[in-house]
């Protein structure tokens, strides 16, 4: 037996030995999402069990180095423990921002004392992590943002405002782009610094969607004192001083991976197709709607080449091949398709999909999602923004 | 397998890009169409890339051929679809290659085979008979005579059939037109005594035919697969030309898209490239989108065919579809962008435009495969 043929018997079985009955329902959704955290209030004692069991073995964070949490696996391995926890329907352990954003830019740009002292704890879920980047005056544009950070000798001064921190009421810590050189070109004066939201000063504010729900807030600095050092030698700033620009777009990228990426794991469920022939019918074996019919044939046809492509980019990224800006072109191709097949679903539910309460549509659910993927087009970066990655970095179009 | 091209397969493309832009850069098309080239190809460079192993590219080497697969016959087919280059390629080295390959006896195999990967024989594919494609819509009549059949009908949209020395036709032995059942498949010698062929000057310049069957006998010799149960076969045979196409679609759509943001990066109006303009650089960015989705499901398409071939149909309908979709996309903003130049005959982009509308109407169009997927996924 090949080593990765053991590692993949092992993991079944222990898999099948420690992951609880209950966490083996698959269940997806934001609801069921275990987020970890001081605050973190477990669903279930099964949840609890379930993340401590793999938090020993360094699987929440599978990919990550040991001495940092992780269980120091290969990308072969990660992905047969994501095949195994998938053939067992076993819910994630945990998610978090502090999984998919803090870590992987602490990995690449943290001192080795600052990884020392922040990853362990998100790998247990101790912790949760929020990100402060957009500003009421600096979306898109992201890099013109204000939120200011004065070196005060033994600590830093920040004072400033954040918006669209998913969370942020819910949060431990957060990671900040702040200004702390002002009188720096946009891009050079940036830095991207770790504060305490226990800290003095730091408040937030919900922000109600058209969803109906609030999972980003408005976060408020005023005269917040951090330390320059959390511990000793680990420093508030991740990377250099005013070059935090760096450290923010690689997490974008990585963050515009993810959406893209996630919008393609949203078509594991039910087709569209499936979904319309259940609600409206059929008539001489075709949908009794045939305008409905033809888009939802196109949409699945274009989804379909989406995923194909989703694999060839890791493919091409695997063989050295491929253009790293296509993170943008998946990003704003997933994303509009995402919300292109929420419409479609929304036009096959007709009017049983606008109860916007009650247990018929369990309070809206199908309609609160396909409003939440208006979203999905403008947080990290809009399509627009995309648009004009695509047109600079591998069109090469002038003055893009 | 990953959806990259090997080593190989690399290395075939470079070598026919090379080959390609010296030997049959779209003026080669020019002159064949403005001197009314009697063949509408040349002969002489079919022979070179017959040499290449290009002709026998799908035919397996104890024919003489190159054995590449069906992702090297799309590799040139793309770089075909590139420089517009006409020549035998999709109906003989793909479509009658798979056909013998995949469905003809021995005897067939043994006597076409190395013909074909040696450039000497050209074949056509005659399946539509109306206007839109539709192989169970199969009217023309395959009567028994004796040990044989005597053929009766009337096909269309035939590529290469006037220049083919063999004809693979399919016929209905029994049911009526709709059905599935009853389609055979017969190889017609194209100076058989009531094959009467009416060479149709196209959009694009290519090659295609009328072809009228009047009592024409076909010996028993002459059937290819099963009498009556020919229609999976044929439908083997057609996936195999759509993927073709799709990738020769992709090949020209990659190349108007190349000339058109070139273009934009040199034209200059209101004192500056129009390429500095946020409307036409969205609109780019958008197809190069397309250009990607569509590049990822011809690829696949291309490899299922080789390591699944029967079960690759649902793959390259999206394959037809998605290219057929956004080759018109990108042959339609090439010439917008491309302003007032872009409607001149002079200026090559047209050539795509119109080798795109008629590649994406051949085997079925966008709707048609859009609609099989849709039939498939039981709505």
């Amino acid at each position: 037996m090949s080593d990765l043929e053991t590692f993949r018997e092992e993991t079944k079985a222990w898999l099948l030995e420690n992951c609880p009955e209950e966490m083996r329902d698959g269940a997806g959704g934001e609801d069921n999402i275990c987020w970890g955290g001081r605050n973190w209030k477990f669903q279930s004692e099964a949840q609890k069990v379930w993340l401590e069991r793999m938090a020993e073995k360094g699987w929440t964070v599978p990919a990550w180095p040991k001495e940092y949490g992780g269980g120091g696996l290969s990308k072969e391995e990660v992905k047969i423990l994501k095949a195994e926890m998938r053939a067992i329907n076993a819910r994630s352990p945990l998610e978090s921002f502090g999984i998919w954003m803090l870590g992987p830019a602490l990995l690449k740009y943290g001192a080795h004392e600052q990884k020392m002292h922040f990853l362990p704890p998100i790998a247990r879920g101790e912790i949760r992590w929020c990100q402060g980047y957009s500003e009421p005056n600096a979306g898109s544009d992201l890099a013109s943002l204000q939120c200011k950070c004065e070196d005060k000798g033994d600590h830093w001064l920040v004072n400033g405002q954040k918006v669209w921190t998913s969370y942020a009421d819910q949060s431990d810590w957060i990671f900040v782009l702040v200004r702390t050189d002002s009188s720096a070109t946009k891009h050079n004066g940036i830095s991207f610094i770790l504060v305490d939201m226990a800290s003095e000063g730091v408040s937030t504010k919900p922000i109600k969607l058209i969803s109906g729900k609030s999972p980003f807030c408005e976060t408020f600095f005023d005269d917040v004192k951090t330390p320059k050092e959390h511990a000793p030698g680990v420093s508030a700033v991740v990377g250099e001083i005013n070059r935090g620009w760096d450290v923010a777009k690689y997490l974008l990228t990585h963050e515009r991976e993810m959406i893209s990426a996630g919008g393609g794991g949203l078509l594991g469920g039910r087709g569209i197709g499936e979904v319309a022939r259940d609600q409206i019918g059929l008539e001489d074996g075709k949908l009794a709607d045939p305008m409905l019919r033809a888009k939802i044939a196109q949409a699945e046809l274009d989804g379909w080449a989406f995923l194909l492509t989703l694999e060839r980019m890791k493919d091409e990224a695997k063989a050295g091949q491929g253009v790293g800006a296509n993170s943008s072109m998946l990003k704003y191709y997933g994303t509009e398709f995402n919300k292109r097949r929420f419409e479609l679903m929304m036009d096959a539910g007709g009017s049983d999909e606008l109860e916007w309460e009650g247990e018929r549509t369990k309070d809206g659910k199908l309609a609160r999602n396909w409003l939440r993927t208006k979203a999905n087009s403008i947080e990290g970066g809009t399509s627009e923004v995309q648009l004009n990655i695509i047109a600079k970095r591998i069109l090469e179009l002038p003055g893009a | 397998m990953p959806l990259v091209l090997t080593e190989e397969q690399e290395m075939l493309r470079d070598s026919a890009r090379g080959f390609l832009d010296e030997k049959a850069p779209v003026s080669a098309l020019r002159k064949l169409r403005d001197t009314n080239d009697p063949d509408g190809f040349s002969r002489d460079l079919w022979k070179e890339m017959a040499e290449m192993g290009w002709a026998g590219i799908l035919v397996d080497e104890e024919y003489g051929g190159a054995d590449f697969g069906f992702v090297g016959a799309g590799v040139i087919a793309e770089e075909m679809g590139r420089t517009l280059t006409a020549s035998p390629f999709l109906s003989t080295s793909v479509l009658a290659a798979t056909a013998l390959k995949k469905i003809a006896g021995d005897a067939h195999k043994q006597e076409y085979l190395p013909k074909i990967a040696a450039g000497e024989t050209l074949f056509a594919l005659a399946v539509d008979e109306t206007s839109k494609h539709g192989p169970a819509k199969t009217a023309m009549a395959a009567e028994k005579a004796g040990n044989g059949f005597k053929l009766s009908g009337y096909k269309t949209f035939v590529a290469d059939g006037h220049v083919a020395d063999k004809i693979i036709v399919a016929a209905r032995s029994a049911g009526v037109p709709g059905e599935q059942d009853g389609l055979t498949l017969f190889l017609v010698d194209a100076k058989a005594k009531g094959v009467s062929v009416e060479r149709t000057m196209m959009v694009d310049s290519r090659n295609a035919a009328r072809i009228k069957f009047d009592n024409v006998e076909a010996t028993g010799d002459g059937v290819i697969g099963e009498v009556d149960g020919g229609y999976m076969a044929l439908e083997g045979v057609l996936n195999a030309g759509r993927a073709g196409l799709a990738a020769e679609m992709s090949g020209a759509a990659q190349q108007a898209f190349r000339m058109t943001t070139d273009y934009l990066k040199e034209r200059k109006q209101f004192g500056t490239e129009i390429g500095r303009f946020q409307a036409l650089q969205h609109r780019a960015a958008h197809l190069y989108s397309e250009i990607e989705l569509m590049k990822s499901a011809i690829l696949k398409a291309l490899q299922d065919l080789d390591d699944s071939y029967g079960m690759a149909g649902p793959i390259c309908a999206l394959a037809k579809a998605k290219a057929g979709e956004v080759a018109k996309l990108a042959s339609q903003e090439a010439v917008q962008m491309h302003g007032g130049i872009g409607m001149t005959d002079e200026y090559d982009i047209g050539f795509y435009m119109k080798r795109i509308r008629v590649a994406q109407e051949m085997f079925g169009d966008t709707a048609f495969h859009t609609d099989r997927l849709a039939q498939l996924r039981g709505y």
